[in-house]
């Protein structure tokens, strides 16, 4: 059956880590563009709370707004939203954010795959999906969701990743568009946000 | 995926053959949550499937629990019980009856939280709680009181988290797999089934929960059920939500305070 995306005006961003993945972001986001574009949803796996100061952590390290999602949150550029703790985070086709209490998957509340698979479902062939460091399978299987719509998989170079179980699990069920350490994928957005990709 | 045209033609007929009114969910959580529950039918066929929902109450039933969230824990949320314990018990306490309304209670865990917070404030003798859900089942389920014993090691560290300074063990029972609760906490409860989305206001409460409830409805549900709860508060009355919910977006929004701390409770002005 065709799948159609949804909404084609705006590209949107997700994504994905496990352990490892806050050194991948403190890389990461500093090499974004002042004027990058694209919105971007952060879902990371959080250990119990504590860790309240995590947006001001990345704050620190972007010109982007940053800031934990409420739910109805409206997609706008210019903005990296981060998945709360203990909630998944669903896109819904009117682009904004929805939130789900519901049970985990993957171990994981938010978990990746959720929102991989709603990203897909609203966004199709404007999405790009990307996966960083982990110990987790969490958004590997999902990737292949997103290739389904047509959307863009970017996984981190499991050699650079500090731990290359995720990265490796969607380079092994998914077909994976760019396997690039963290400076790299860098780059690859920052031509995607000047509408060169 | 199933298709969004057939998830509408779905919930139209769910809505008249049952007079459940599901179209007012936010879109993304309905589709996986009827994703899942479908692919778990073993139905081939998503017209075949929905002939055995519209034709097997039964089946229906099973539907409605799966497309309800019920995940849910005692205590959840440290700050806020604290905030309930520290600030809001006070002012309820200066009353002569204390009528609560859990909205979308589940499976109880919430509601035998409050009447432990009422019970070491010395209040649950003049307490009502009223607890609702749309779900037959976890009403049924709410009411034993009886919760799976491996959970309570997370229910303890949250009471704990929370400030509470009884003992947690005092309150259940342990046999075997189950825990059950005092039945004394229960005996100020009422539960009963009443839909958000077609239920109208049943009482005037001075506390009305809700936690977890909105953000599965689209931004026109939640205004009617935020009206609702309006509605049903006293003037002064307390309205709890979930720690990512906001009355920000609400017509009522100008007639109610924030409570002085970030957690999501707000108080009815005059």
């Amino acid at each position: 059956m065709e799948k159609k995306p949804l909404i084609k005006r705006m590209r949107i961003i997700v994504i994905g880590g496990s352990s490892g993945s806050l050194d991948v972001l403190l890389v990461l986001l500093p090499l974004l563009n002042k004027k990058f574009s694209i919105p971007i949803l952060l879902v990371l796996h959080r250990g119990q709370a504590a860790d309240t100061g995590l947006v001001e952590l990345l704050q620190s390290k972007s010109s982007l707004r940053i800031k934990e999602v409420d739910e109805k949150d409206r997609l706008a550029p210019g903005w990296l939203y981060l998945a709360p703790p203990d909630y998944h985070v669903l896109l819904e086709t009117d682009g904004t954010l929805s939130l789900d209490a519901s049970e985990k998957v993957h171990y994981s509340r938010p978990s990746i795959e959720v929102s991989f698979t709603s990203a897909s479902a609203a966004y199709g062939d404007a999405l790009v999906a990307i996966l960083f460091s982990g110990a987790n399978a969490d958004g590997a299987q999902a990737m292949r969701v997103v290739k389904e719509h047509g959307g863009m998989n970017i996984v981190q170079d499991p050699k650079e990743a500090a731990v290359n179980f995720m990265p490796e699990q969607a380079i092994l069920h998914a077909p994976v568009d760019y396997v690039l350490p963290a400076k790299d994928i860098a780059t690859l957005l920052n031509r995607l946000s000047d509408g060169m990709g | 995926m199933i298709e969004k045209k057939d998830i509408e033609q779905l919930l139209g007929d769910l809505a008249r053959r049952y007079g459940y009114d599901f179209t007012g969910y936010s879109g993304a959580s309905l589709q996986r949550r009827l994703d899942l529950f479908f692919a778990k039918s073993r139905y081939i066929s998503f017209a075949e499937f929905t002939k055995r929902i519209l034709t097997d109450p039964a089946y229906f039933r099973q539907l409605v629990e799966a497309i309800t969230v019920n995940v849910t824990e005692m205590f959840r949320d440290a700050g806020f019980y604290k905030t309930l314990r520290e600030q809001i018990l006070p002012v309820l306490a200066t009353y002569p009856f204390l009528r609560i309304w859990h909205a979308g209670c589940s499976t109880g865990e919430e509601v035998y939280s409050m009447a432990i917070l009422l019970q070491e404030a010395g209040l649950l003798h003049k307490s009502i709680l009223y607890a609702t859900d749309l779900n037959q089942a976890v009403i049924e389920k709410a009411r034993m009181g009886i919760f799976p014993v491996h959970t309570m090691q997370q229910n303890s560290e949250n009471y704990i988290r929370c400030g509470c300074k009884g003992d947690f063990s005092t309150y259940y029972m342990a046999n075997y797999n189950n825990a059950r609760f005092d039945p004394k906490l229960a005996e100020k409860m009422i539960f009963s089934s009443h839909n958000l989305v077609s239920d109208s206001s049943f009482n005037e409460f001075q506390l009305i929960l809700c936690r977890n409830v909105l953000i599965y409805f689209d931004a026109g549900l939640q205004e009617r059920v935020l009206q609702l709860f309006d509605r049903s508060l006293e003037s002064l009355g307390f309205l709890a939500l979930g720690n990512k919910e906001s009355l920000r977006f609400s017509g009522i929004a100008s007639h109610y305070k924030q409570v002085a701390n970030k957690e999501k409770i707000w108080r009815k002005n005059h």
